[in-house]
């Protein structure tokens, strides 16, 4: 306990800026000599791609080599680089502060987005790890707003993700692919990367005409009834798709052109994160929290419950098309099986672990659940017994999660923290 | 002075049970009316026919001369009848602040698009909001509560929110269903004068349901009472006071032995 609050103390007054900068370097280490020389001279075979948790759980003998790996190359440089710029890092933000806030978050996101391009980019796996995990985090953040903010139980979010994959991907192999299914492309396939957004978007839209079907039950009827509309709803679609020829029925659809690099990703999760943090902390959107504590209240206060309602499963359905159209350009293969039950589960993890009612818990669930469940791989079947006992436990200390109730404030995020007055 | 809320002959069943029967009710600007009745009477239920929750088999409500029977709550609360509940009806996770800013729902034309994009319209009303709530709760005295959740407030600062958040939609009517229900008389003295408050600085007409009978003579001008759904005296206080019928109903038929 003394320890951490030494450390705690040590460390606050660093602020953001350092730490990424401490983070930059701790990848650039890993960038030039991660493989040469560290790695090497610690007896590991390669440079370990999740922190070394692969290689500890596979060979146990490697365990001491692939810590201090993370030592040297990630831990010491981090907080020692953090500790020393504080010194003009601090003066930076001060300055930033006085500037727009927008600029000051667009630049440490910058620095943020250029750190994560390094490290994903020293190998492949990394890269769609990181993919996989930003379109998990637009997934969680926009079932959130159902299941957080409006604090229905929905379990169609499968089914919106694969009305949305199924769209773009038919969109973009009909307009810009050539392939077997819809024949030459209608459109010359440099255009591609520049529809491909509208094709996302179209997809979104898609994905929340369909969320009508269980939107408009919800005015009616909550709780574990809704639950089970929305269950029925997923079903449908998945049935819906492996019965429909055109699109590859149960085999599939595959062929997607690689429209979503890390790059793309990266800013429609930034995009997804910004609109829906607008979202939820305008009247407008705490509107969802009211209908949810108590529609009676609400509808005397003038808020109109349906529209609400119908909002919320319209806007987290949008996002979990554009989240399946992400998907499907990133496995470039997409079949109805893959939004069945067990994503559902996994959507679900996500949200309720990282905290019900908040976006920066919604980003903790889904990276946590994605990182554990790469880095517990080699454990095959015991995996998914310790990822649902962290559940558990879990629930039982904070039974709304990791972090529930808590919103992003930009401002106090990158602000400043020279002289920070004692108890503030 | 014409009516600014007029029932007339309102009548609701609940499948076959007959809830309220013939009702009708007048309200002027600006005046104070209470409804007493022992319970189970439908005092409630009125109210509830009333601002929409239900909507009455019978019978026609009519806002300044437009009619209101039919429509949704919502609308008719933005219409200007707001209202408090008899169990609070507050929203759990949120705070002070928000709750003010919540009922001000109506009075925003930014729309969806404004609020995901955080445009100027929408900050700027946003602002205008927060102030007027600001405002809102200073005059209710729950500023120094503005951050705290909801429910750690006690219970007389819990229903000075709940009447904060009715006034911010801006009412022409208000509606205080049971308002010193669960108070202590210090509480209570202090209900009375913030209800005296609201009435002069805001020259809103008042409607409320109460059971204690020195604060309904205190502050009502006029006072109807209703038994079993149906109005069997109403008139000045004075008058009710001294009615043997409205004495009967409360206290029972005294007994000549």
């Amino acid at each position: 306990m003394e320890i951490a609050k030494k450390f705690k103390n040590t460390f606050s007054t660093v602020p953001m800026l350092s730490w990424l900068l401490g983070t930059l370097t701790a990848v650039a280490i890993e960038y030039f000599w991660g493989y040469d020389y560290i790695s090497y001279y610690l007896g590991l075979s390669k440079i370990p791609v999740l922190f070394g948790a692969l290689i500890m759980l596979k060979e146990p003998m490697m365990i001491p080599g692939a810590i201090g790996y993370d030592l040297i190359v990630y831990v010491i440089p981090i907080l020692l680089i953090a500790k020393t710029t504080a010194f003009f890092t601090n003066p930076v933000a001060a300055i930033l502060e006085k500037m727009p806030l927008w600029f000051s978050v667009i630049l440490h996101l910058l620095l943020f987005y250029y750190t994560l391009h390094l490290w994903a980019g020293i190998n492949d796996y990394r890269n769609i790890i990181v993919r996989l995990t930003l379109i998990s985090i637009i997934l969680t953040i926009s079932i959130n707003v159902i299941n957080g903010y409006q604090g229905e139980f929905s379990c169609s979010h499968p089914g919106f993700m694969a009305i949305g994959a199924y769209v773009s991907s038919a969109l973009t192999l009909f307009l810009f692919a050539n392939d077997k299914m819809f024949g030459t492309a209608l459109l010359p396939q440099e255009l591609g990367p520049w529809g491909f957004p509208f094709i996302l978007i179209a997809g979104g839209i898609a994905a929340s005409l369909g969320s009508l079907l269980v939107a408009i039950p919800s005015f009616k009827t909550r709780g574990d009834y809704l639950a089970i509309i929305s269950l029925a709803f997923m079903f449908i679609v998945k049935s819906a798709v492996e019965n429909l020829n055109v699109i590859g029925g149960a085999r599939g659809m595959g062929g997607q052109p690689e429209y979503a690099p890390l790059p793309i990703i990266f800013i429609w999760t930034i995009i997804c994160i910004w609109v829906i943090h607008n979202f939820v902390t305008s009247i407008m959107g705490k509107a969802l929290n009211a209908v949810r504590d108590d529609e009676a209240a609400s509808e005397s206060m003038t808020v109109k419950t349906r529209k609400t309602k119908m909002t919320a499963f319209m806007f987290g359905a949008f996002w979990a098309g554009i989240a399946g159209g992400l998907f499907a350009h990133v496995i470039a293969y997409i079949n109805p099986g893959m939004f069945s039950i067990n994503r559902l589960a996994e959507i679900l993890a996500m949200v309720y672990f990282g905290g019900l009612n908040s976006i920066v818990g919604s980003i903790v669930g889904a990276v946590s659940i994605n990182i554990l469940g790469e880095a517990l791989r080699p454990l095959e079947l015991f995996k998914w017994i310790i990822i649902p006992l962290i559940l558990i436990f879990v629930m039982i200390f904070r039974p709304y999660g990791l972090i529930s109730f808590k919103e992003i404030n930009a401002k106090r995020l990158l602000r400043s923290k020279h002289k920070r007055e004692q108890g503030v | 002075m014409s009516a600014l809320l007029n029932v007339n002959k309102m009548t609701h069943y609940f499948g076959g049970l007959r809830a309220v029967h013939n009702y009708n009710l007048n309200i002027k600007p600006q005046q104070i009316t209470g409804l007493i009745g022992p319970n189970g009477a439908g005092k409630t239920t009125i109210f509830n026919l009333i601002t929409g929750v239900y909507t009455p088999t019978e019978g026609s409500i009519t806002l300044e001369n437009q009619n209101i029977k039919g429509l949704e709550t919502n609308e008719i609360a933005a219409k200007g009848l707001g209202r408090t509940f008899q169990n609070l009806a507050l929203w759990r996770h949120m705070n002070v602040l928000d709750h003010i800013k919540m009922a001000h729902y109506s009075q925003l034309s930014y729309g969806l698009m404004g609020s995901f994009f955080n445009t100027r319209k929408c900050r700027e009303q946003e602002t205008q909001v927060e102030e007027n709530s600001y405002r809102l709760l200073e005059l209710f005295d729950i500023k120094h509560h503005a951050d705290q959740n909801v429910t750690n407030l006690p219970y007389g600062a819990q229903r000075r929110v709940e009447m904060a958040r009715a006034m911010a939609t801006n009412p022409k009517i208000l509606f205080l269903d049971e308002p010193t229900a669960g108070m202590t008389p210090d509480e209570l003295i202090q209900m009375i004068k913030i209800i005296r408050q609201v009435h002069q600085d805001f020259k809103v007409a008042i409607f409320l349901i109460e059971h204690r009978m020195k604060f309904v003579m205190e502050l009502c001008q006029y006072i109807q009472t209703l038994v079993f759904g149906e109005l069997i005296a109403e008139g000045p206080p004075e008058e009710i006071q001294n009615n043997p019928e409205v004495i009967e109903a409360y206290l029972g038929k005294e007994d000549l032995t």
